[in-house]
């Protein structure tokens, strides 16, 4: 990728909370890869992986410990709080809980237009006429939904209206943290084809988070897998569904429910073991106790993310 | 065969809301043997989670259960228990596993006291032999170190862990019936297996029988003998679990099926979703409740309600005036 069509630049992001007396946790530790305009990235991993913290981080809420975000080359984390504002309306995020992330009390057209309200965009006229114009793109009809509040609204159509929110001020980058997680199947594929549909007619970049790799396969083109607060498989989706090396992106590949009666699921590739946990200073590789690949040299050396294909690279002393 | 251990027989479950009734279940009928598993699936809404309560005896208090509704449990009708001979049953001879592990759990309560609870009030253990057996079911639902974890608060514990605990507090008294309503929707997916085949496990050791809830048919689909697809407080298709796969025919089912990502789909390509929303159980349309979001529906369907009826295949019913071909689910 040249630099030309990098639009964020993720290098060496590292994310640490005190806790207490007992040390700090890191979250995210020494993280780093390009997201490419117009590109859809997948960010996988289970609970407590860091994916969250990491979009945080990106978002500068709050500011990453340390390493850099850089977003058109400009570096968000060297920015001070009015500069950063400024740029704010280029990268935009959507949230797990949709109805958690609106105001109870404001009706949903108000809630779509804050944003530029906010920022002192355009009169009240058209900032309405803007909102009732993104309502319609996200599938909701502005006659019927413009005056109504979050609690008359289903999951899907709360998550529209975040989508459609976050839409206003035409972000480049879209980060989503697990927006599909609290929703049924049938209204989880609504709400992808239409991120899908409004990532390709705008030109896009996302940032996808989510647990469940056969949607991610959907939405992305290139998919990070996450444990324990650092990267270990980065591939194109073709080549991480086809041949994952990684053991822990095969086990979660493993994972997924499949449509099939005769599908007896494989007992788990997965050790028993309990994860460490972000507390532990780990050494060597933080997947070794569950791995069912690990050998002594697993335990002696932290493996690092290496390229061995086109764009497909692990950090594993044993790839599959 | 012998007689089944669960009965429920043109069941309604009706909330009034104001001047209007909500209706949550809406005359469903099924049995289950001992030792086997049904799957109730449908989206939210459709009157699951308002079935199993139902039957585990835990509605709201304003709920009516409409005649001729009827639950009969070990050839027992608990329509005429006393609310005292009902509260021994449940989570003695019925336990039930809820969807969210960390509001089903008591927050300032170590689980090892919350494990020994069921088995004190049922059961007149005492306190030593209820937490011995406590420290036996964590081992059971894989939960290593149990003589140090038993002494935890469920904050202590991953969202994994807590379910099992849960697990371990609805099998403490052993009971007959495991009712699992959504157990892993708020889980992972690497979890969501595990939980999963120990439920399987578990069932299958103590031949209980089990209802599992779901919104998503691959979670089921290895996992469950018969299943049930509910929609708007109906059942609308029901078939043991390959045959239903196999052969689906209500266009509701088809339809949950599609919008399900899978792993053998061209990468990319558009989900089938399901246009709409369920409809207001306290307003349903005449005819078909599916008929408003379905591709396939006719006047007839706005007019007349289909009823749930046999293709001739063996125990495989549906509720459809214009049914998917046969074959066409591979």
């Amino acid at each position: 990728m040249n630099d030309a069509d990098t639009l964020l630049r993720v290098e060496n992001l590292a994310v640490e909370f005190p806790a207490g007396n007992r040390g700090r946790v890191r979250a995210v530790a020494d993280v780093s890869f390009d997201l490419a305009r117009g590109e859809a990235l997948g960010l996988v991993g289970e609970s407590g992986c860091g994916k969250s913290s990491l979009a945080r981080a990106i978002m500068q809420l709050p500011r990453p410990t340390s390493g850099t975000v850089a977003l058109d080359g400009e570096k968000l984390t060297a920015l001070d709080a009015a500069n950063l504002r400024s740029l704010r309306p280029r990268f935009q995020m959507i949230f797990q809980n949709p109805a958690a992330s609106l105001n109870p009390l404001r009706t949903i057209g108000r809630a779509i237009e804050a944003p530029l309200r906010t920022l002192g965009r355009h009169d009240a006229a058209e900032r309405t006429r803007l909102a009732r114009e993104m309502m319609a793109a996200v599938g909701l009809d502005p006659l019927q939904f413009y005056e109504r509040r979050p609690s008359q609204l289903s999951g899907g159509q709360c998550q529209r209206v975040s989508i459609a929110r976050a839409l206003m001020t035409e972000p480049r980058l879209l980060v989503c943290d697990e927006p599909v997680s609290s929703l049924d199947v049938s209204i989880q594929a609504q709400i992808i084809n239409l991120l899908r549909e409004v990532q390709q007619t705008r030109g896009l970049s996302l940032l996808f988070i989510s647990h469940d790799l056969a949607i991610v396969r959907h939405l992305c083109d290139r998919v990070a897998v996450m444990y324990l607060g650092k990267l270990c498989e980065v591939a194109p989706v073709g080549a991480l569904f086809s041949a994952p090396r990684h053991p822990y992106s095969r086990a979660l590949l493993a994972a997924i429910p499949r449509l099939d009666p005769k599908h007896r699921p494989a007992a788990s590739d997965l050790l028993p073991g309990e994860p460490f946990s972000p507390m532990d200073s780990i050494e060597g590789c933080s997947f070794r106790a569950r791995c069912p690949r690990a050998r002594e040299d697993c335990a002696v050396q932290q493996p690092e993310l290496c390229e061995i294909g086109a764009g497909h690279l692990v950090a594993c002393h044993h790839p599959s | 065969m012998s007689e089944p251990l669960l009965v429920v027989d043109k069941l309604s479950v009706h909330l009034p809301c104001g001047d209007r009734i909500v209706r949550a279940v809406d005359e469903v009928s099924f049995t289950l043997q001992r030792g086997q598993t049904l799957a109730l699936v449908g989206e939210s809404g459709s009157g699951k989670s308002m079935l199993c309560r139902a039957i585990m005896g835990l509605l709201p208090g304003r709920a009516r259960l409409p005649a001729p509704g009827r639950i009969v449990f070990a050839g027992q009708d608990l329509g005429v228990l006393k609310a005292s001979e009902r509260a021994g049953l449940c989570g003695r001879r019925i336990g039930m596993v809820l969807q969210d592990p960390l509001s089903a759990l008591n927050p300032v309560m170590k689980i090892g006291r919350q494990i020994a609870e069921p088995m004190r009030h049922h059961l007149g253990m005492t306190r030593v032999q209820a937490r011995e057996r406590s420290i036996e079911l964590l081992r059971a639902v894989g939960i290593a170190q149990a003589e140090t974890r038993i002494d935890c608060y469920p904050h202590q514990l991953s969202g994994g862990m807590r379910q099992r605990v849960v697990i371990a507090i609805a099998l403490a008294c052993e009971p007959q019936l495991l009712i699992a309503d959504e157990p892993t929707t708020a889980l992972d997916v690497t979890v969501q297996a595990e939980i999963l085949d120990l439920l399987a496990r578990l069932q299958r050791e103590r031949n209980m029988a089990m209802i599992l809830v779901s919104h998503n048919l691959g979670v089921v689909a290895g996992r469950a003998h018969e299943t049930a697809v509910m929609y708007a407080g109906r059942v609308v298709e029901q078939a043991p679990t390959a045959e239903l796969f196999a052969r689906m025919r209500m266009r509701y089912t088809r339809a949950l099926f599609d919008a399900i990502p899978r792993l053998d789909d061209p990468a990319q390509a558009m989900l089938t979703a399901i246009g709409g929303q369920s409809p207001d159980l306290a307003a349903l349309p005449g005819g078909c409740s599916f008929a408003p979001r379905c591709a396939r529906a006719e006047e007839r369907c706005s007019d007349q309600a289909p009823m749930l009826v046999s293709d001739g295949h063996a125990r495989h019913r549906y509720a459809c005036w214009f049914p998917c071909a046969v074959g066409a689910t591979a």
